[in-house]
Order: structure tokens, then sequence, then C-alpha cells
């Protein structure tokens, strides 16, 4: 068996010294995008600032909107991409929720558009800082959902993003979740490919799918041309709403495989994977306490993990990096000989569990031998993890399987009483 | 009309897979477009600014098809020389 062989190893890869956001800029300056619509929103203004010096230098070919609301934001990117344009804008937050109305015509119309969400939490009150509660928001919009853990893998991410999305299989908006200023504003040193490798990766520029109507002989491009004009997002009843939604729940179905695939070819560029592409585990070959999170906490937590590894303690990690469709399971098949799951949720659901807890719990049910489950609620508004408190986290879920039950279901971390 | 189609039947993303053509809409109207051939000079601008596809050129002149028209007397405000006139759906004209 000849050893994979890595078409750019990491020393023939340029060091970039940026924060999360200008990664996302360079990765869109190099995915041969036509169209950003921007819209300022902090954590995310970084992106747009960033991008549309790229624009004012004349460095990328890209068509700049800028628009006067997140809600135009993404309407202009849904008209371009009807258009045949590869597209692509960034939110945060408020914004995102000002977008939500489009967000669903998007992924409705099955237009593989590109968004950065840098996770930041919904008012009241008013908080710019990271949570996951805007990325909850969007959950059910029929978007892929992604959570990424550092710079390298938000710029890594950015540009398999494209790849997913257009993917025939799959023709629907992809989400890149990055926690607000954790790794917007937090500078690190990424490496990254040279611009024709970036091309390459995607086949170059968007090549768009085929369509079939009645009144034309032949399949036509699935895109606005008035040499051939089609109707996009019409009056659709009782009569076949339900079928067009059936249609992007059957396409989700695709999405890990094509994510899994994305996630190998991009190792075998550059030498990176983020586990299989869909959830990273660290430690649980073995482990009886799994932790459970998404995002940039999982660095914390895998530091503290490590200690517990080091001293012998049978703990692991989930890290889910593809959220929406949820690999319900493969974390079944992962979480299978556990005796307790922490779940980790950087948002809370008044008069719920947190979202990711629910999917958790979902991913257990039909196991035989079910192990224990918590909802820890942590970060809220940026509060900080520390790794004291994952420490106390996990002393707590061991107290827990010595007891064999579990009392509150949900608890927080680090919040006052 | 054929059987309801499946999901695997229908085009992607809830493109409009007949034409619209298919579908006569013109049957909540209670004023109706009369167009003065008199006085219409054939600028077209009613069949640009018409919503639906109600207005037609016959290759003489201009039409209603009053199978898709929905009485909004967009072109009648439109037209430069008011050739057009809005008339009570129930009189014969
Ligand atoms: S009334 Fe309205 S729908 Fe009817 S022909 Fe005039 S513009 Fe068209
Ligand atoms: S707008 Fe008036 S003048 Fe022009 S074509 Fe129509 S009816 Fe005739």
């Amino acid at each position: 068996m000849s050893k994979t062989m890595i078409k750019y190893p990491i020393h023939t890869q340029e060091i970039l010294n940026v924060n999360g956001d200008e990664a996302v800029a360079y990765a869109v300056k190099q995915s041969l995008v036509d169209v950003v619509s921007a819209y300022p929103i902090t954590p995310q203004t970084i992106i747009v600032e960033k991008f549309s010096e790229f624009v004012a230098d004349g460095l990328v070919h890209t068509q700049f909107v800028p628009v006067e609301s997140e809600h135009s934001a993404m309407s202009a990117c849904v008209g371009a991409a009807a258009a045949g344009a590869r597209a692509f804008t960034a939110t945060s937050s408020q914004g995102l929720a000002l977008m939500v109305e489009i967000v669903y015509i998007a992924s409705g119309m099955r237009l593989p558009i590109v968004m950065a969400v840098v996770n930041r939490a919904l008012s009241a009150p008013i908080n710019i800082h990271n949570d996951h509660s805007d990325a909850y928001l969007m959950r059910d919009s029929g978007w892929i959902q992604l959570f990424v853990e550092n710079v390298q893998e938000s710029y890594d991410t950015t540009i398999q993003a494209f790849k997913i999305a257009e993917d025939e299989r799959v023709l629907l908006p992809v989400a890149v979740n990055l926690d607000g200023f954790f790794l917007s504003h937090t500078l690190e040193n990424i490496r990254i490919l040279p611009d024709e490798a970036v091309a390459d990766f995607l086949g170059g520029y968007r090549k768009v799918a085929r369509v079939k109507v009645d009144y034309y002989d032949e399949e036509v491009p699935h895109m606005l041309n008035p040499a051939r004009p089609l109707t996009f997002g019409a009056l659709d009843l009782y009569d076949y709403y339900f079928e067009h939604k059936v249609q992007q729940v059957e396409a989700m179905k695709n999405v890990p495989a094509v994510v899994r695939e994305v996630n190998e070819k991009w190792q075998e560029l550059t030498g990176r994977k983020y586990g299989d592409g869909v959830i990273e585990t660290y430690g649980m070959e073995d482990a009886e306490i799994a932790v459970v999170a998404m995002g940039s906490s999982a660095g914390t937590i895998r530091s503290v993990i490590k200690k517990y590894r080091e001293r012998g303690e049978k703990i692991g990690l989930v890290r889910i990096r593809l959220y929406r469709p949820f690999p319900y399971e493969d974390v079944g098949k992962i979480l299978s000989n556990v005796k307790v799951v922490a779940v980790m949720d950087k948002a809370i659901g008044p008069g719920s569990y947190g979202a990711l807890y629910q999917d958790i719990v979902s991913s257990l049910y039909d196991l035989s031998d079910r192990p224990l489950t918590v909802d820890y609620v942590y970060g809220l508004g940026g509060r900080d993890l520390t790794q004291d408190m994952v420490a106390n986290m996990i002393e707590q879920v061991k107290e827990d399987v010595r007891k064999g039950r579990v009392e509150n279901k949900i608890r927080y971390l680090g919040v006052r009483w | 009309m054929s059987a309801p189609r499946g999901w695997k039947e229908l085009p992607l993303g809830g493109l409009a897979y007949r034409l619209s053509t298919d579908v006569k809409t013109g049957d909540w109207r209670a004023l109706k477009p009369v167009v003065d051939h008199n006085k219409c000079t054939k600028c077209m601008l009613c069949w640009l600014f018409c919503p639906d596809m109600a207005i037609v050129w016959d290759g003489e002149k201009i039409q209603v098809n009053l199978d898709y028209c929905k009485g909004c007397g967009i072109c009648a405000h439109e037209c430069p020389v008011k050739a057009i006139s809005m008339v009570p759906e129930f009189e014969e004209v």
C-alpha cells in the first residue's frame, strides 16, 4: 500500500498570520466567488471589511454588493445564486435573525450559497459576545451547518463549504460557524494553499446543475436566463409544498458522505483533516465518560481530558463538526459503550433542553444499554469556559456514575446563583 | 390534467415545471380593460406594464386576453393616450 500523497506538504504551504475573520475572507478570495453581498455586524465585520479591501485593490473579480440590511444581504445572494453565481455572505446574531426569512428561501430554492456565521448571542439583553444561540435559531432552515474549532479550520472549512454546497448530490446552502471573538478576533498562524490549488480543488468556477421542466425538450441549467426562462420561488400550496420539503430532506441524507469525501480530498491536498469530517473524537476508543461539544471550546476541553488520560482515566471528547444534518447513527455508535455523556450546549432553550443535548439523547434512545446523560449549559454571552470548570464538570459526572443516576439534568457552568 | 407528481418527479427547488399559461387566473375581476383602437398608438406600454400576460399583440392591434386579466387597471393607468378604460365586468362592450 502506498502512503497518501500529500500534494502540498505543510512546509510548502505559506504561513499567514490572521484572525478567524481574515482567514474566512482569504478563503473566499481564493474560492473564485462571483458575488459577495455584505452588511457589517460584530463580530463578523472584519470578514466583509477585509474582503472589500481585496475588491478595492483589484485582487478579485468578485461583484461586491454592499446592502442596507442582512435581509437584503441574503436576498442578493439568492438572486446571484439563482443567476448561476457562486455567492457568499457573512453574518452574526441579530443579523442572522433579520435575514432568516430569506435563509429559508435560499435552501428551499436549493441554491448553494455559503455563509460564515460568526456566532454571537441573541438579544435581549444586547450582547456582542459568543454563544451558539444564532446557529440554533437557523437549525431547521434546511442549511448545512458546520462548526469549526480554530482559525486554521475556519480557512479550510470555508473552501470546503463551496465544494459541499455545489455537489450535485447536495445543492444546499452551507453555514460555516465560527465562535465570535474567540476565533474571529484571535490571531493564529495558519497554512494556506496557493490560489491555483484552491481553484483546482473547487474545479474552477461554479458549475450549475441541470433540471428538467415540462416545457423544454432537454435538461436546462438551473439558473435564470432570459433565453430560456425559468420561474424560481413561485406559489406552491398544499398540492406540492410537502413534496418539495421532502426533496430537501432527501438531499440532506447525501450530505455526510459528501462531507467525508471532501475531508479526505482536503487531507490528500494539505495533510489536514478533521476527524472524518463529520465528527472528531479524542480518546473515545475506551472512554467511559464522554464529553460532547462544538466549536472552539473543544480545544479547552481536550486539554483537560488530556490531563485526565495521562492519569489513566477513561475520558473522551466527541466534537460534532457537522451539526446539520445531525449524524445520529454515528453518534449512537461512538457513545454506545460509555457510562455517562456530558453534552455541552452553548445556548439555552428556555422551557426545554439545549438543542445539542436533544440531538444527543435522540442518538442514544435506540441503544439497548443507554448511558446517563447531562446537559451542561455554558459560555452564554461570551462567559469564559475555564479548564477548572471542565474538570469540575467531569468530577460531577463521575459522581453521577457512582450513584448510577442523574439528578439535575440541566446544569450550568459558570453561572452565579 | 396529469396525475399529481411525487417528490422525485418535481424539478429542483420548487421551479415551476409547467408554464404559467397553463393556469388561467383571470377569474376574480370586477373591472375589465377595453381598448379604444382609434386612440391607440400601438406604443406597447400596456403590454410592458401588465403584471400578467393579459395584453397580447395579434399582429395588427392590442388585444386583451381575459383568461389572465386581474382587472388591476395598470394598463389603463399607464396608457399615455388614455386609450384603455376600465369598465364593469358585466357590461357588454
Ligand atoms: S387590467 Fe391589469 S391584468 Fe388586466 S390587462 Fe390591464 S394591466 Fe393586465
Ligand atoms: S399603452 Fe395605450 S396607446 Fe400604448 S399600446 Fe397600449 S393601449 Fe395602445
